[in-house]
């Protein structure tokens, strides 16, 4: 089953407007038009190309660069499972093997119900005190098997009383 | 009148369940009739005892408890923490008086844990601002020679002098100049400028303000990786608040200095904590690495002279404003002065960091502060200055934290970041780590890093299955030579570093791999 997701083109050249005139504009336009729709809309880097008088290729390779922007929109939740060194020496190895288990995903890959995208991160500052993790806006520590599959069973039932 | 609790507001707190902790304070309170405020402090640093409540003495002091778990609220209640009662588990006593914090020397971090972070009134209280309002009586070339004096070096890792930096940029003659703060602080391990930033945003800013006034610059920008949203949340509060009294934007406390402040977030890419690439991503661009010359100094952000330093090395510049650049150069040793904020992380029972005078050794940090391994078991190697830092096997651990002795001895000191490993670690298995990190951060621009990273995954795989072990080795180690004296920056040029450090002290795990195999396709 293919969707064509929906993007809100209005907010998007709300954004292009409020920012184009920005000093090196194209970053926090990108941030902007993420956090607002989820995902860079491929049909925007037109838009987004024109507002900034750069080709297409340019704003695509930009948005292709950078590990946080993505072409296409993720599950409801972005689960983030810090990979560095220091979370590897607390045993994030286990842990990560034990989330894609569950989850069923790889890296960047989207639960078949849509619930979980899980991502990579390196490093989330939280060094002394991982292995860490990171759902949206919040970090957490010390984070073991158990506790993964509690955030998890959380994050999909709030979700669900939601509908 | 109420009684002031102290919970911080920051990344590791917040992670260990700090807002349950607030809530469920407010609420037995609430319950109960106690009068208290909630003071969201900044983190001490001592994470492993985080959340770490405090609470006002009422008579100067703060008595502290820790860790705090949301269910240890009501119990700590009853045994009588809002009267500092020590008759319970999790009490600490006076916090100045914990052997952890007592035994450092902060200089950098001397406000961090006391303040609420975004108050202008407590900053101001605790000696905010004394540094910026010497600065604006000085001259610029004064200013200069007071960072020159002080010996500060480059905290990001390079450790440049700061002041020749300074020098470069105010001898250029320009219409416009900024100052970049290079806060994407990407090194696992490392978490000190997330502390400078949580704890205590204002002294950076103050940092920048004073490096604006030295050289002619303006505007200024926080590039902060994306990964930090509690810190990108205080700072801009921070920023709001310094704004609104005047310690930033147009005439700041009517002297006629202006400066501009703003936070730019970064989207996830390592390589843009590499001074050039950052530029390139603050632009717009992509963040691949400049060739050097010509020098960020001379021609840096859009083209115009540009100071980017370290969020650590801006933060020292109040204190050496305030207090003199000699007060600073007093602490150190050899060409290495004033403090680091060393970050103990990992496999370690005590983690957190330790704001220390240049010249302890390794051992005494993770021994004395760190209290050994968390896992209780032995440690086995530390990985020291980030994921381009070498990794240190205990024959090593004796050499003084210092630049040069670092240098010397083929490691690399870097941002301060201590990671601890215990004997179950596979130092193949980090090797390999190493180079993939590198697959996955080269900017791609040029090829031993691009291509040799990719290689160097290969040839470490073929190594642990057992594969020409020998041939394979001395293969690794040409390919590591190749990237440390052909790569354009220090991602291509330095990963090699715990590569071989891994194989030199730890030569068994990469031979283990070949013998524990049938050994089949060994020449």
């Amino acid at each position: 089953m293919t969707v064509t997701p929906q993007w809100d083109r209005t907010a998007v050249q709300q954004i292009l407007e409020s920012l184009q005139h920005t000093p090196g504009a194209l970053l926090p336009i990108l941030h902007a038009i993420q956090d607002s729709q989820g995902y860079i809309p491929p049909e925007s880097i037109q838009m987004i190309a024109d507002a900034l008088q750069q080709t297409r290729a340019e704003v695509h390779g930009v948005v292709t660069f950078y590990h946080h922007f993505r072409l296409s929109p993720p599950g409801k939740h972005v689960v983030q499972i810090c990979r560095a060194e220091a979370c590897q020496a607390r045993g994030v190895r286990a842990l990560e093997a034990h989330a894609k288990n569950t989850l069923g995903v790889d890296y960047h890959g989207t639960t078949a119900d849509r619930e979980i995208t899980l991502e990579p991160v390196y490093c989330l500052g939280n060094c002394a005190c991982g292995p860490s993790i990171r759902v949206g806006e919040q970090i957490m520590g010390r984070v073991d098997a158990e506790r993964f599959d509690a955030l998890v069973e959380e994050l999909t039932t709030a979700t669900l009383e939601l509908k | 009148m109420s009684i002031k609790v102290y919970v911080p507001r920051d990344t590791t707190t917040q992670a260990l369940g700090g807002e349950y902790v607030v809530s469920r304070l407010q609420a037995e309170a609430a319950s109960r009739g106690l009068d208290i405020e909630i003071v969201r402090n900044g983190s001490r640093g001592l994470c492993w005892l985080e959340p770490l409540v405090e609470v006002d003495t009422g008579n100067g002091g703060r008595a502290a408890y820790g860790p705090v778990s949301p269910g240890d609220v009501s119990a700590l209640l009853d045994a009588g923490m809002l009267d500092a009662s020590t008759d319970h588990p999790l009490a600490l006593g006076e916090v100045t008086e914990i052997p952890y914090l007592k035994n450092q020397q902060r200089l950098t971090f001397a406000r961090a844990g006391v303040t609420d972070a975004v108050s202008i009134t407590d900053y101001r209280q605790h000696g905010g601002f004394d540094g910026l309002e010497k600065a604006l009586q000085m001259s610029a070339q004064a200013i200069v020679d007071d960072v020159k004096t002080s010996g500060l070096r480059g905290r990001g890792g390079a450790a440049f002098p700061t002041g020749i930096k300074w020098q470069t940029v105010l001898g250029c003659d320009a219409d416009q100049k900024y100052i970049v703060c290079n806060a994407d602080e990407g090194d696992s391990g490392t978490f000190a400028d997330r502390l400078v930033m949580e704890a205590d945003p204002l002294m950076l800013i103050e940092g920048m303000i004073i490096a604006g006034l030295a050289v002619g610059a303006d505007q200024g920008y926080i590039y902060l990786r994306e990964e930090y949203p509690l810190a990108h949340q205080i700072l801009n509060e921070a920023i709001a608040n310094a704004t609104e009294a005047n310690w930033l934007g147009d005439n700041i406390q009517g002297s006629g200095c202006n400066f501009q402040l703003e936070v730019r977030l970064g989207a996830a890419a390592y390589i843009c904590g590499e001074e050039t690439s950052l530029l390139n991503s603050l632009e717009g661009k992509r963040g691949l690495v400049r060739a050097k010359p010509p020098l960020p100094a001379i021609e840096g952000l859009f083209g115009k002279p540009t100071i980017v330093n370290n969020v650590l090395s801006l933060a020292a510049v109040p204190y050496i404003l305030a207090n003199g650049g000699q007060s600073y150069a007093d602490y150190g040793m050899g060409r290495s002065r004033g403090t680091l904020p060393f970050q103990l992380a990992g496999n370690i029972e005590r983690g957190g960091m330790v704001e220390l005078a240049f010249g302890p050794t390794l051992r005494e940090l993770i021994e004395t502060f760190g209290n050994g391994s968390a896992s209780g078991r032995p440690l086995k190697a530390i990985q020291v200055g980030g994921p381009l830092g070498a990794y240190l096997p205990e024959s090593q651990w004796d050499l003084p934290l210092d630049y040069e002795a670092f240098s010397a001895d083929g490691a690399v000191l870097g941002h301060g970041g201590v990671v601890a490993f215990d004997d179950t670690v596979d130092m193949s298995e980090q090797a390999r780590f190493s180079m993939e990190f590198c697959v996955a951060e080269s900017c791609g621009k040029c090829t031993p890093c691009r291509i040799g990273s990719t290689r160097g995954v290969e040839v470490i795989d073929k190594i642990r299955a057992g594969q020409n072990t020998a041939a394979n080795l001395e293969l690794l180690d040409d390919l590591c030579d190749t990237m440390i004296y052909g790569s354009l920056c220090a991602m291509g040029g330095m990963t090699p570093f715990p590569v071989q450090s891994a194989v030199k002290h730890f030569p068994d795990d990469f031979i283990k791999a070949a013998t524990t195999t049938d050994g089949g396709a060994s020449a």
